[in-house]
């Protein structure tokens, strides 16, 4: 059985020890571990975390493979230190047949970087009216937890409230794509100051507001669990804070660009700071991180959303939403949180690997790095500074708000199940 | 000045006193038996239009034709061009024949921003009005004609009170209107219903009113801008009767206004709706005077872009589209 030494490392930013992988498993953790024949990384001044957990991923395939494929897109997840993603149902044809799904699950059984969990659509086709066949997706090969119709919103109340109960029956879990739709018709960016002075047609935070206080209730009524995506505003926060101290089960993730980037950035016009939800202001960016670091946050996921290039080389209005976030996540996570002083290592360790592979029922992931725990994790050197270059990129897009910044860290090395994925900063 | 005119936020207070200065000895070629002057002879000016507008078209190529420019009119309305792919692909197209400024009138906010900063093109950009962003040369002929009537040939706006009724919201005039009478010195009042106001508008360097009435006595000029009438169908507001009502500009509300206070209207106009015909057909509606000097203050943006000031074309280039060409 094959052995690898990784020596010296900090493990969540703590104490120094040696961790010792046997085949899939840690098999020791401490002090001057003896590993004859093992190989060994030289680990000194890095964190060792758990392989990262993204519950919000668009890998594009089947379909779009223009802008991201399974294989490329579990690279880009390995490059940036995740060790399973949350394939995301808004594909061509949608995620929302047993078929699909395995599809999707086999695909990423076969890129061997990263585990794929297929996300299965709430409603057939994305289309708010009917439900998918939720079960069938659940008991399928892929065994589906995580349903969302994300990219659009499930704003049937009555719709809503059946995908809460049903999926009860198999632990499932609704993932919500918060977005009022007639409060966003045309919709380009936050409504604020900005949206006013720019002429662009806002998307008002109350649009995201009033879904998620609708839906928290709905979840309280029918005792169900509610994850709410890539939640964008202060008032978000303050309505999550509000139904987790009644003691509902609602979650919440935060994309790593909504902790760093503001509306202002859109002065620019330039496509590549259009996503949805969009980028809010100064005063959201601190709530977000406030309530990231008190928990009432409780993961980072990145929404990362490839597009191919001709799609935000262009004006505004006819650019596409999203951005590509997987192999710069970490790093904006220790930009806005770690380095601020707001999280500890343990914290994002937390934030980014346990709590959404909680949410997404992952076993073997998102685990303490303990004897007889899969090895499944990440190693990162947190004193480099880079700027961030998407042509070094592993994903098939490049559309990266973040280009020519510098961002502190770098993942060194992932390990899928003791297997590197990424060594010395490469793909392996 | 700067090589491109996106918004009327480019201009300082001098740079936009030199345009209507210039403006004024462009009218005086409008006088002339021969309309006409060499300064651009050779110069092509692309009018590039994605929406439909007969009068700002015509304005620019009667503006363009005046300097003996060459016009090429560019219509790429209609949703097979409307595409981003074809702003990129139209865009190197002029600049492979040589366009040395290009016109734009575009339905998405900040296309001209994005055709000037992106690499391209290398002509000037003028912005023709671009979705509800920004319309600068309106802005400017609004100040001209202001000028004229109000403060003198050679001034700014000091101490004039100018009120702005209609769809601010939508109203691209109004945005550039706002900040360029702003900077001639001018105080400016926007008055809508408030559904017709954007977010924000309260950090505006300008007032705001919910009632006409009450501001009518105070202003210098009144400018009514056209509200659609499919506006009522979002529920901006009940009826286009109710519009009218109490934001529309009759005989009588004109009465209340000083009596040297001139009404203003980008048009077209909809008459019965936000402007009564006793009121725009009255001497005291600039309307067909601002449409004349429209062709003077656009001939003095293309000369001033184009060959007037310092930073005129050919100075400035980068090689990024040349290159494109020679692949």
């Amino acid at each position: 059985m094959s052995e690898i030494l990784i020596r010296g490392a900090k493990v969540l930013g703590g104490a120094v020890q040696d961790v010792l992988i046997s085949g899939e498993t840690v098999t020791a953790v401490g002090a001057a571990l003896e590993a004859p024949g093992a190989t060994v990384v030289e680990a000194a001044g890095h964190i060792l975390l758990p392989g990262l957990v993204d519950l919000h991923t668009h890998l594009r395939e089947p379909g779009r493979e223009d802008s991201e494929t399974v294989l490329t897109g579990t690279r880009a997840a390995a490059a940036g230190g995740y060790t399973a993603v949350h394939a995301m149902a808004n594909t061509f044809p949608v995620a929302d047949t047993a078929g699909v799904v395995e599809q999707v699950w086999r695909l990423g059984k076969e890129s061997g970087y990263c585990d794929v969990q297929p996300v299965g659509a709430v409603t057939v086709g994305l289309e708010g009216k009917q439900l998918a066949e939720l079960g069938a997706m659940a008991d399928s090969a892929a065994q589906v937890r995580v349903f969302s119709d994300d990219g659009k919103c499930v704003d049937d109340a009555v719709i809503m409230r059946r995908a809460l109960e049903y999926v009860k029956a198999f632990d499932g879990v609704v993932a919500q794509h918060a977005q009022e739709p007639r409060l966003t018709e045309g919709a380009q960016m936050n409504e604020g100051t900005v949206s006013g002075e720019l002429g662009l047609t806002g998307w008002p935070a109350v649009a995201e507001e009033s879904v998620i206080a609708r839906d928290v209730l709905l979840a309280a009524h029918v005792g169900s669990r509610v994850h709410i995506c890539h939640l964008s505003t202060a008032g978000s926060v303050e309505i999550v804070r509000w139904a987790k101290s009644k003691g509902w089960d609602v979650t919440a993730e935060v994309t790593p660009h909504h902790l760093l980037l503001t509306d202002e950035l859109v002065r620019s016009y330039n496509p590549v700071y259009k996503v949805n939800p969009p980028l809010r202001t100064e005063a959201d960016v601190v709530a977000l991180r406030e309530a990231l670091a008190d928990g009432t946050i409780d993961c980072v996921a990145t929404d990362h959303a490839p597009h191919p290039h001709e799609d935000k080389d262009c004006e505004w209005a006819a650019a596409a939403m999203g951005m590509v976030g997987l192999e710069t996540a970490l790093s904006v996570v220790q930009h806005t949180m770690v380095d601020t002083g707001l999280l500890d290592w343990a914290g994002v360790a937390d934030r980014m690997s346990a709590r959404p592979a909680a949410i997404g029922r992952l076993a073997g992931h998102g685990r303490p790095v303990a004897p007889g725990e899969p090895a499944n994790l990440v190693l990162l050197d947190p004193a480099y500074r880079g700027v961030v270059n998407p042509a070094g990129f592993a994903s098939r897009s490049r559309n990266t708000p973040y280009e020519g910044r510098e961002l502190p860290g770098r993942v060194v090395a992932t390990f899928l199940r003791g297997r590197a994925t990424v060594m010395d900063g490469k793909l392996t | 000045m700067k090589r491109h005119l996106i918004s009327a936020a480019d201009l300082t207070r001098d740079d936009a006193l030199l345009i209507l200065d210039t403006a004024e000895e462009m009218a005086r070629v409008a006088d002339r038996p021969i309309k006409k002057l060499p300064t651009l002879r050779g110069r092509t000016v692309v009018n590039l239009f994605f929406e439909d507008s007969t009068r700002t078209r015509i304005s620019f190529e009667a503006a363009a034709k005046r300097l003996s420019a060459d016009v090429i009119n560019f219509s790429a309305k209609g949703s097979s061009v409307s595409k981003g792919e074809s702003l990129k692909d139209t865009a190197l197209t002029l600049e492979a024949m040589g366009a040395d400024a290009v016109v734009i009138r575009h339905h998405s906010s900040g296309a001209p921003h994005r055709l000037a900063t992106s690499d391209w093109i290398n002509a000037s950009v003028v912005n023709a009005g671009d979705g509800t962003h920004e319309h600068p040369t309106q802005a400017l002929l609004d100040a001209f004609t202001m000028r004229r009537r109000l403060s003198g040939v050679g001034r700014g706006l000091e101490g004039r009170r100018v009120t702005v009724v209609g769809d601010i919201l939508h109203s691209r005039v109004a945005r550039s209107n706002v900040l360029l009478l702003t900077t001639l010195g001018a105080r400016v009042t926007l008055v809508a219903p408030p559904t017709l106001l954007p977010i924000g508008v309260e950090t505006w360097p300008c007032e705001v009113s919910y009632d006409l009435d009450a501001v009518l006595a105070k202003s210098d000029a009144v400018m009514m801008l056209r509200v659609q009438r499919e506006r009522m169908n979002a529920a901006y507001f009940p009826t286009e009767r109710e519009y009218a009502r109490r934001y529309g500009l009759d005989g009588l509300r004109m009465a209340a206004l000083p009596e040297h206070a001139i009404v203003m209207h980008p048009g077209p106009m909809n008459r019965g709706m936000e402007i009564t015909a006793e009121v725009a057909d009255s001497p005291r509606c600039t309307a067909v005077e601002q449409v004349a000097n429209g062709v003077s203050t656009r001939m003095a943006v293309l000369y001033l872009l184009l060959g007037g000031s310092e930073p005129a074309i050919g100075t400035d280039r980068s090689d990024s589209a040349r290159t494109e060409e020679s692949k």
